[in-house]
This record gives C-alpha cells, sequence and structure tokens, in this order.
C-alpha cells in the first residue's frame, strides 16, 4: 500500500437536464456531498458530460489540488470513460475515480423525490468512502498479430477476405465446404435488379484465389481456439479431398472417366434434385476447381476394386491421392471474422404445407435451382413429373413470424418471393399467386420492384396459408394442390388450386452455430444468431475484443447489407491492426504468490480460462489480458489470496458502509 | 341508402381489454390479423365475420357486433385455429368467452337452436348431472322450432331401431356435490 | 392403473347414441385382458355447451369427475369420448394455469394426479403395435378403411396422437391386417352437434367427408368419437337424397375392428347398431372359418 497522502475529494452532481433533476433534488445532493468526509468542493451542473462539465473537472483538478473525483450522473456504461479522460487531461490518474449512478438507479426508477434523493445521497456517500481508497492502475497494451482470421467462404467472408487483403493485410480464409460461393452460389438472379448471381460472385470468388495476401483453404474446419485477443493461436482441420490442389489443373477430366457412367449420389448442390458421381465438383465455377472424392460413395474406398480410371484420366499429373490424410494446419491470428453464414428453415417442421408428402411442394432454395440454366433441369422450371405448371402458388412466412416455429421475420423471403414470382411467370408463363401477410419491401429499389409484379399480374393475396391439400371438391380440383386461404383484402375464404407449391422457408442459425460460438467464446441472443455488442452503434462488434460478426450468421439479411457488414467487420480489423495494440481494462485479478496455497479452485471456477497453474512454484497465476474482471475467483479463493483492482476488500467494506451511513 | 361509418364513441376499449384478460384471451393484442384460422376453419363461410374479423372487431372494442353475430354459435370449438395461429392465440377460448357473455346480456338471436341447445343442457346437466339426448332434443326444438323434428324423423327412427335412442331420464344419486358451494363470479 | 384396472369414464354419449362404442370397448379389452372400472356416479362432462353458458360451471362438471377417480383410487382414467376427454383434460390444466377460475378458495382444485387417457392412446402405448400384430384371431377380408380421428383428440393436446396427419389409428388397424387409405380429411371437423341445431351446415360437413373418404378409395370409416360416428352414420340417407350419390359407407368405432381382429365374441362388439353400410357390415364381420367358439 502506497504512503496515504491527505485525500482531496471533487464531488459533482449531474442535472442530466430533468433526467435526474426533476425526481433528485440534486441541489440539497451536492450539499450534502459537500459535508462528507475529506470532500474538498461539491458541485451540482446541467450536463457534466458535455465539454463544459468535463472543463470544470480539468480546472477543479488544477486549481484546488484535488486527488480523487466522484461524479454523480448516469450510467458508467455511457460516460465512464469519457470522465476517466477528463482525469488524464487534467493531469491525474483516472482511475482515482469513481461514478455514482443516480439515474438509472434512482430518478428513473423512484416516484418519490424525497427517497430517490434519500437513496442518491447514500449512494454518493459509499462513492466518497470508496474513493479514498482508490488507487493509481495503468492500463496494459497487447499488440495485435496482423493477420486476420476469416471463417465461412460465402459472399461475407469472400468480402471481408478482398477488403483486408488489398489493404495488405494477410488473411486466412477458411470454409467448410469444398467451394468458396455460400449460398449465393445457388441463386439464379438477385433482387431487385435481377443481376445473375454467378456473374457478379464468380469475380470476386477468382479474384479470392488469385489474390497473394489471402490463404484460402476450403474443406476446412476450425477446431481449436487459443490465446487471446491480438494472438489468436488458431488450429485449423484440413479434410482430404483426396485431390492435390497445387497439382490439379482443373480439366475435370477424372469426373467424366469415373467408372459411374450415370451418377448416383444425390447432389448437394442442388439440394439432391440431380445426381452427382462419387468424384465431383460442387458446380462448375466452383473456387478452388478442384475435384473432390467423397469417401462413402466411392467403390474404391468401399472395396478396393475399382478400376480407378479417374486416376488413369489424370494422366502424368498424378494429381489424384487417395491415400491423403487430415492435415492439421496451426496458425497465429490477431483478429477473427465470423462469417459463418445461415441455414434455411427445414419446412418439414410445418407439415400442413405438405412438404415430403406432396411431390410439387418445393422450398424457395430448391426452385432457385430450378430456374437456374445452370441447375438441375437446365433452367426449366417443370413438376416431378416433367409437365409444366399451369399455377404455382406461392407461400410467405414459413417458419417465420410464426410462435410454432421461430418468432423473426426473416427479411428476405418478401423479397424473393417477388423475385420468383418474376422467374417463374418468365419461364413457364403460369398463374402465379403469392400469399403474405404484409409485403416487406423496404430496401433501395425494392418498393419499385413489387410495383413491377403487380404491373405483370401477379396475383397477391392477403391471407396466411392455412393448409395445402390434396382434398378436391370438384373436378377442377382434381389432381391439383388446393390451398384454402382467407383472402382478407377482398372479404372472403378462397379455394385456389394450384400445380405446384414454393415454400418462401425462412432463415435460421445453423445448427452447429453454438459449437462455433463455444469455440471462439462469443455470445448468442435467445434465437441463436451471435450477438452483437450493440444493435444500433456496433453491428459488426462482438463482446470479445478482435471478433467481428459478418453476414446472416448475426441475424438475417440481404445481400446488400450482407456485404456492407463485412466491409464494416474489416474495417474495424483494420483500425485494432493498425493500430498495433489493444489497451485492456485494469480491473483485472492477480494472485498474492505468498498466500497461494495452491489448490486450484480458482482454475476450474474461471469462465475465461484465464487462471493458469505454474508448476515450478505451485501456484495460480492469472493472465491479465484474458481476465474479465468478473471477480469469481476473487470470491472463491479459500486463501483470500486472489485480489482484484478497483474492487479492494476496503473499497468495497468503505462503500458498504457508506451506503449506511444514513440508515 | 344505408350508411356504414364508425365513430370512436362507438368503440369501447375498455371493454377489449377485458376479454384480453380472461382465461384463454391473452394474445388478443398480438393478432397480426394473418388470416390462417379463417382459412383452416371448416365453419367459417358460413359466418357473418370470420374469426379474424371478430378479433380485429373484439380488439377495437366493438361488442355488440362481436356480441350479435353468428360466428360466436357457428364455432365448433374443433380448435383448428388455435392450432394455425402463428401468434398462439387460443382463439376458441375468446368464441366461449363470447358466447357466455352474449347469454348473459341476451345478445344472441332469439330463436337461434345453438344457444337455445346449450341453456337447455345446462339446465339438465345442472338438475339431474346427467344428459339425455333425446329429450334434450325434443326441448330444444320445441322452443325454437318444432318442425325441425319432422326432419329429424329418419335419423330419429333409425336410432330406435337399433337400439341406440334411449328414452330414460339418467340421474346421478349425488346431485348436490355437482357444484361446489362458493360464490361464483360471473363470466 | 391400480392393479391393472384403468377407471373408465363413459359419458353421456356412450349409453345412448354411442352405445356400440361402449360394447366394443369392454369386448376389446377383455380380448387384451385389460381391466375398466366404470366411475361410480360419475356425472356429465358438460362437452362444448356448458363452456357456453358459464365457465366455472364447466369446469366444477369435470373437476367432480377427476376427484371421484382419484378417490377410488385409480391414476388413470380413460374417456373414449373426445369431448369427454378434452373437457377433463383442459379442466386439469386450465385450473393449473388460471387459479382464479378455481375462485381463489381452493374449492377447484386441478387433480393432477389422475392422468386423462383416450382409449386410441392407451392401445398404442401401453399395448402397442407389436402386440396387436402378434395377438391377431382374424385376418380382414374386407375392404379399404380411412382413419378419421377428429379433432378433440388431437387439438388442443397432442398427447393422444400428433394434430396434423396423425397416424396412431394406421398403425393399429395396419398391425390388425386392417389396410387404410392416404385420407386428407383425417383431423377435419365433423360439426359436433350442428347437425341438430344447424342441420344444413353440419349435414354439408358430414357429405364433405364422406365424399372425401370414398374419393380416396374407402370403403368405410373408422372413428375415435361417438358424435363423429352418429354424424357419418346418420345422415346418408338424406344425403343420397339431396345429393343423388350412394354412398352407404359404414362408420365404425376403431374398437369395433380392432376387437373383431383380436378374436373378441362377434355379437359383443354392436356391429347391430350401425346405421349405414350394414350389407357391407354383414359381409366383412363374420367369423372366421374354421373358429370354434369359445
Amino acid at each position: 500500500m502506497s504512503e496515504r497522502e491527505t485525500v482531496r475529494i471533487g464531488v459533482y452532481v449531474c442535472h442530466c437536464g430533468t433526467n435526474i433533476a426533476a425526481t433528485v433534488d440534486v441541489k440539497s445532493l451536492a450539499e450534502y456531498a459537500g459535508l462528507l468526509p475529506n470532500v474538498v468542493l461539491s458541485r451540482d451542473y446541467k450536463y457534466m458530460c458535455s465539454d463544459p462539465g468535463q472543463d470544470l473537472i480539468r480546472q477543479d483538478i488544477r486549481d484546488r489540488q484535488l486527488n480523487r473525483i466522484v461524479v454523480a450522473s448516469c450510467s458508467p456504461h455511457l460516460h465512464e470513460h469519457t470522465f476517466r479522460t477528463a482525469l488524464k487531461v487534467g493531469g491525474l490518474n483516472p482511475f482515482y475515480f469513481h461514478m455514482v449512478n443516480i439515474r438509472e438507479q434512482a430518478s428513473w426508477v423512484h416516484e418519490n423525490r424525497a427517497q430517490a434523493t434519500r437513496k442518491a445521497k447514500n449512494l454518493v456517500s459509499a462513492a466518497v468512502q470508496r474513493v479514498a481508497f482508490h488507487q493509481p492502475l495503468e492500463r496494459g497494451r497487447v499488440a495485435i498479430q496482423p493477420d486476420v482470421l476469416i471463417v465461412g467462404g460465402g459472399i461475407a467472408g469472400i468480402h471481408a477476405a478482398l477488403t483486408l487483403a488489398n489493404a495488405g493485410k494477410h488473411v486466412f480464409l477458411v470454409e467448410r465446404e469444398a467451394t468458396i460461393g455460400g449460398h449465393m452460389a445457388r441463386f439464379d438472379k438477385t433482387f431487385p435488379t435481377l443481376d445473375c448471381a454467378a456473374c457478379i460472385l464468380t469475380p470476386k470468388m477468382s479474384a479470392v484465389r488469385a489474390h497473394p495476401n489471402i490463404t484460402l483453404w476450403t474443406y476446412s474446419e476450425v477446431t481449436k481456439v487459443d490465446g487471446y485477443v491480438g494472438n489468436y493461436k488458431v488450429t485449423v482441420l484440413r479434410q482430404p479431398r483426396y485431390v492435390d490442389e497445387d497439382l490439379c489443373s482443373g480439366c475435370l477430366e477424372c469426373i467424366e472417366a469415373c467408372v459411374y457412367k450415370q451418377a448416383k449420389v444425390p447432389d448437394d448442390f442442388n439440394l439432391g434434385l440431380s445426381k452427382r458421381r462419387p468424384i465431383y465438383i460442387p458446380f462448375p465455377q466452383a473456387v478452388p476447381q478442384v475435384p473432390v472424392v467423397d469417401p462413402e460413395t466411392c467403390i474404391q474406398f468401399k472395396s478396393g476394386k475399382c478400376k480407378t480410371t479417374c486416376i488413369a484420366a489424370c494422366g502424368d499429373r498424378h494429381a489424384i491421392n487417395l491415400r491423403m490424410e487430415p492435415k492439421e494446419e496451426r496458425i497465429e491470428v490477431g483478429t477473427v471474422i465470423l462469417a459463418t453464414g445461415f441455414q434455411t428453415f427445414d419446412a418439414h417442421r410445418v407439415p400442413y404445407y405438405g412438404y415430403g408428402k406432396y411431390p410439387n411442394v418445393y422450398t424457395a432454395l430448391e426452385v432457385e435451382r430450378l430456374v437456374n440454366a445452370s441447375g438441375p433441369t437446365a433452367g426449366e422450371v417443370v413438376l416431378r413429373d416433367g409437365r409444366r405448371p399451369e399455377a404455382v402458388g406461392i407461400v410467405h412466412c414459413v417458419g417465420s413470424r410464426d410462435e410454432n416455429t421461430h418468432r423473426w421475420c426473416s427479411r428476405v423471403c418478401c423479397m424473393y418471393s417477388l423475385k420468383l414470382a418474376h422467374l417463374i411467370k418468365e419461364h413457364t408463363g403460369a398463374e402465379i399467386f403469392n400469399f403474405y401477410i404484409d409485403m416487406r419491401t423496404p430496401g433501395k429499389g425494392f418498393e419499385e420492384f413489387y410495383q413491377k409484379l403487380l404491373t405483370e399480374r401477379v396475383h397477391f393475396i392477403r391471407g396466411r396459408v392455412a393448409e395445402v391439400t390434396d382434398w378436391a371438391l370438384d373436378p377442377t380440383e382434381e389432381g391439383k394442390l388446393v390451398i384454402r386461404v382467407e383472402d382478407t383484402l377482398a372479404g372472403f375464404v378462397r379455394r385456389i388450386p394450384v400445380d405446384m407449391v414454393v415454400l418462401a422457408t425462412g432463415l435460421e442459425p445453423r445448427t452447429d452455430a453454438p459449437e462455433v460460438r463455444r469455440l471462439f467464446n462469443i455470445s448468442c441472443a435467445s434465437e441463436g444468431f451471435f450477438l452483437e455488442r450493440h444493435p444500433k452503434l456496433a453491428p459488426v462488434n462482438t463482446f470479445t475484443d478482435g471478433i467481428f460478426l459478418a453476414g446472416c450468421c448475426q441475424g438475417p439479411k440481404d445481400i446488400p447489407d450482407t456485404v456492407a457488414q463485412a466491409g464494416a467487420a474489416a474495417a474495424e480489423a483494420l483500425a485494432l491492426i493498425d493500430a498495433g495494440y489493444l489497451e485492456t481494462e485494469p480491473n483485472t485479478a492477480h494472485v498474492e504468490e505468498e498466500k497461494c496455497c495452491g489448490c486450484k479452485t480458482c482454475i476450474s471456477m474461471c469462465p475465461y480460462h484465464a487462471v493458469a497453474f505454474v508448476d515450478e512454484i505451485h501456484k495460480s497465476r492469472v493472465n491479465e489480458v484474458l481476465c474479465k474482471g468478473c471477480g469469481t475467483c476473487v470470491a472463491a479463493c479459500p486463501s483470500g489470496a486472489i485480489r482484484q483492482n478497483l474492487f479492494e476488500d476496503d473499497e468495497i467494506f468503505a462503500e458498504i458502509e457508506g451506503v449506511f451511513s444514513n440508515a | 341508402m344505408q350508411r356504414e361509418l364508425r365513430f370512436q364513441r362507438e368503440a369501447d376499449p375498455e371493454w377489449a381489454r377485458q376479454v384480453s384478460e380472461r382465461p384463454g384471451c391473452e394474445g388478443l393484442y398480438s393478432c397480426l390479423q394473418c388470416g390462417a384460422c379463417s382459412g383452416t376453419c371448416p365453419l367459417s363461410i358460413y359466418m357473418d365475420f370470420t374469426p379474424r374479423r371478430i378479433v380485429a372487431l373484439v380488439r377495437e372494442g366493438f361488442r355488440q357486433d362481436a356480441l350479435r353475430s353468428r360466428t360466436i354459435w357457428l364455432c365448433a370449438s374443433c380448435y383448428s385455429c388455435a392450432v394455425h395461429c402463428p401468434r398462439q392465440i387460443h382463439i376458441t377460448d375468446l368464441m366461449y368467452s363470447l358466447k357466455r357473455e352474449a347469454m348473459q346480456t341476451h345478445l344472441y338471436p332469439a330463436r337461434l337452436p345453438i344457444p337455445v341447445l346449450a341453456q337447455e343442457f345446462h339446465k339438465m346437466v345442472g338438475r339431474r348431472g346427467r344428459s339425455s339426448e333425446f329429450w334434450l332434443v325434443l326441448r330444444m326444438a320445441l322452443r325454437t322450432n318444432p318442425l325441425v323434428l319432422l326432419g329429424m324423423a329418419r335419423a330419429g327412427w333409425d336410432l330406435i331401431r337399433t337400439g341406440r335412442l334411449s328414452l330414460r331420464r339418467e340421474r346421478i344419486r349425488d346431485i348436490r356435490s355437482l357444484y361446489p358451494a362458493t360464490p361464483r363470479e360471473t363470466a | 392403473m391400480m392393479s391393472g384396472v384403468y377407471g373408465y369414464f363413459p359419458g353421456c354419449s356412450l349409453k345412448g347414441t354411442g352405445v356400440a362404442y361402449e360394447e366394443s370397448l369392454l369386448a376389446l379389452f377383455r380380448a387384451l385382458h385389460l381391466g375398466l372400472a366404470e366411475l361410480e356416479d360419475w356425472n356429465c362432462c358438460g362437452a362444448t355447451s356448458y363452456m357456453s353458458i358459464d365457465e366455472r360451471d364447466a369446469f366444477s362438471l369435470s373437476a367432480r369427475n377427476l376427484t371421484m377417480t382419484q378417490k377410488a383410487g385409480h391414476r388413470d382414467l380413460i374417456a373414449p369420448c373426445s369431448a369427454c376427454y378434452l373437457a377433463l383434460r383442459k379442466t386439469q390444466d386450465y385450473l393449473d394455469r388460471y387459479p382464479k377460475i378455481a375462485g381463489g378458495n381452493g374449492s377447484l382444485t386441478s387433480i393432477r394426479a389422475v392422468r386423462v387417457r383416450h382409449p386410441l392412446e392407451v392401445l398404442y402405448t401401453d399395448v402397442g403395435v407389436e402386440r396387436i400384430r402378434k395377438t391377431v384371431a382374424r385376418h380382414w377380408h374386407g375392404g379399404r378403411v380411412a382413419c378419421y380421428y377428429g379433432c378433440q383428440t388431437v387439438r388442443p393436446y397432442s398427447e393422444v396422437d400428433r394434430d396434423h396427419d396423425p397416424v396412431r389409428m394406421d398403425e393399429l388397424l395396419g398391425a390388425a391386417e386392417i389396410p387404410t387409405v392416404d385420407y386428407s380429411l383425417k383431423t377435419k371437423c365433423c360439426g359436433g352437434s350442428l347437425t341438430g341445431t344447424t342441420h344444413d351446415v353440419g349435414v354439408r360437413l358430414v357429405y364433405i367427408l364422406l365424399k372425401e373418404a370414398a374419393r380416396k378409395g374407402a370403403e368405410a370409416i373408422v372413428t375415435v368419437c361417438p358424435l363423429c360416428q352418429y354424424n357419418l352414420d346418420a345422415y346418408q340417407s338424406e344425403i343420397r337424397r339431396s345429393s343423388g350419390e350412394r354412398l352407404d359407407m359404414p362408420v365404425l368405432y376403431f374398437t369395433q375392428v380392432l376387437g373383431w381382429a383380436l378374436g373378441a365374441e362377434i355379437e359383443s362388439l354392436g356391429l347391430a347398431r350401425a346405421i349405414s353400410g350394414r350389407k357391407r357390415i354383414a359381409q366383412w364381420f363374420q367369423p372366421a372359418e374354421k373358429e370354434a367358439y369359445v
């Protein structure tokens, strides 16, 4: 404990306009504070956080030789940093400051003026008693490793990777599938401009491949994350493709040569609507342009008795290596961007719509593949038996806005339903019915797109579809799928027979999102999407420094917003890297080694794995960079050997005494 | 020429709030007006207001429209609406509570058989503890339109010849224990 | 159940228009060596009518039945009629969730200790498809049937079977070698008491159900509820007169067909009580050729 010089405290009571002053008697509070022990001056002021307010503090420190400051105002979440900076500018260690919340904890939650004022007095008294025990503390600095890890190679990951790579940073782009491109690679045209998705995506994909600053690892997954902000040590497991990327020239003759003359394996890229061979490339413009062998269906893997015509076709390039092993790579990065994307809602969960029961009920993504010229039907929109549909029903809000499945609105479905309505009509000339609850078309050009669809004479019926059934009431309904719906606008119930039903399935978090979350130690909200630090002001940051979010893993959104977010995440990462270091909060715990008995209780308690055991001295030690200052180890230590800056025993006891001073 | 215009003085938002506090009616204000309930309801095509419109009326406090409707009486309590509602509103319970209120305030159409059946049922079981189908239908017909008995004659005869029509007046022994002896609030 | 015996709540219908349900239920349970003990001095469940008059009275009726069941020592109470099943089940649930219905002084308490069950679910869960398969004594030579579940067994509670596309009855009948059709209207309301009060509307709903079953190739309908059975059974001649379509479809209880397949005495199945489709019933429900009468 350093020598105790005379403590000289300045107390500032903020009115916060009428937010505090309307309920708490700020003048009498300031007077009361002025009489407390060690308080040299006490003021009340309209807006302490303003420049003049902060100036007051700075001036008083100089003029009145104050060495402790107490501000009674709003929540530390908002202005603790502001006032600490004011102290610093005024020449005082910023941690000689304590903030009292008399707004969220007094004026905003109580109505009785006398009682609220009395509570505020107790709180201020507590702060005054406490701040006398504050010690000078310094913020630590952690160097930031300049490399970046981006998890997920969809449009979000691709855009973030290119932005960072162009800024001269080295990026590791890790993608689980055999190719980058994500969901966007499956789309046909994009709304509202009807740009071809592949045409705008593939140039970016090639750019990723070609960029010297991007290390692209596809068919790979992150399996372990150690370290801390600025210094993450990540283990990436690279699954074997059984084709060597460096030797393969992308000619694809191996696929042609495969002994399977007829493709038999359901093609995942086409959502099972077509088949592929055991050696395959996900889609023609895949990046990297290197085939994959599927060990579960390849004859050579299953029985060892294949003619391996693929290897023969590869000739003297010798790119196919069926003995390839999984490989672990270990990298060190300073920042991470999570761009793991979404999955579509499983339409089987809403059995009323007949998905899986009636063959001609499709999901929207399946229809994207049908409509796509490089899809399973070469762009022909046909029913399972090959006929062209004459009437198509598009059902909005499947798995969205529904307490029975997902509460949220998936944001993109109204727009893509309009797009599909347009494309299906263009390809088939069929009568199209969109069944919606609300039309959500807020983006740039979106309302105009809706107008266009209206003029194309697509039917828009406002009514949530209750059932899709094959029950026929009259001969015109035989063999059709009947949609029974209340046309709420026209004002009666209708039965509409269609040939094909398209379910506008919503977006949901991926099933393995919880595992990804735990790997990187970030939070998610109740619906499962990764949690941003602040919904308005920090949409790409997480509560863990150095880890950022981009795209639908944070919440459903369309491509423009995804790309914008990816750019934002890249910018945030860049800001950190270029600053070169991160400042850490000093409210961390530390072990007083003389008192530590080596029981290791603290190690198992720490939720952030911040405490390690030093075998040589048989004592625990806290890593101050990982420590978040939660206080669990401090409370748990049976020897009382752990202390926490800003929450020392004398500080806490003083605060308690202060709270009861008017009791 | 008819005029349909509603002045705000005709709306009773306090009544709407009170309805939303009845057991089962909590979700009233969450309604999206999506129409899934009407779409699945097998009786909605016979109703003057579809279930969705009833919710809209109740929510805005148009008490008379809701209580005088035929809708609430045509509801067969099949619960299809409740199961399909994306807000999980128990529409069936709302219909029941409106039925009860219509009964208590005598706002139902005079010769509509359904509320009359319910009243006769309540009286019969209240007195005897069990219902006798034949006597129940007879009383209902006599109070509403005795001519329907002619239309039911064939069905009645079929029931008699297959031994399914009991003319006995069922009753339980311990009728006093039927309702607990405590003061009851009105629905 | 207390020592292998289930509490049994017949309800007013099973003593009247639904007497065939009671007869076949008892016969089926006998064939499966399961005991049914009728609740002493049971009172009417109130069906849907009571809830239209007074909520508290409605719950009181079921509360009395549940209390008596508990006092009689029964863990399970089987209620074959869908309306009775729902009234009892809903009472349990609502008295729990809304204490203010009970009046706040505990005079109406929810009896959670008693399990309200439907015979379809008892057959499926306690007996099981496998045991049915092994107990088949007569091999079905009748036509295909449409399993009709109605509303209140599957909504709003899905303990008996799931709401959309329930399959338990289909599976039980399938195990007894009775072929079923894919019946899209298996949970569409029959109109309940509307055939008696708003006759045209009720009969139209019945017509839709019968017609769709026939369209899907069913030659009979199998039900779980006495009111559904009555509605589908009693108005077929009227429908024939007004629509010109001749349906004449037998409407049977699942306990009747299962009872027959598992060897119960044919006379005890209440088959003679059917109004429609009597000729087909006579053809289908003959004893097996070499059957010994026990």
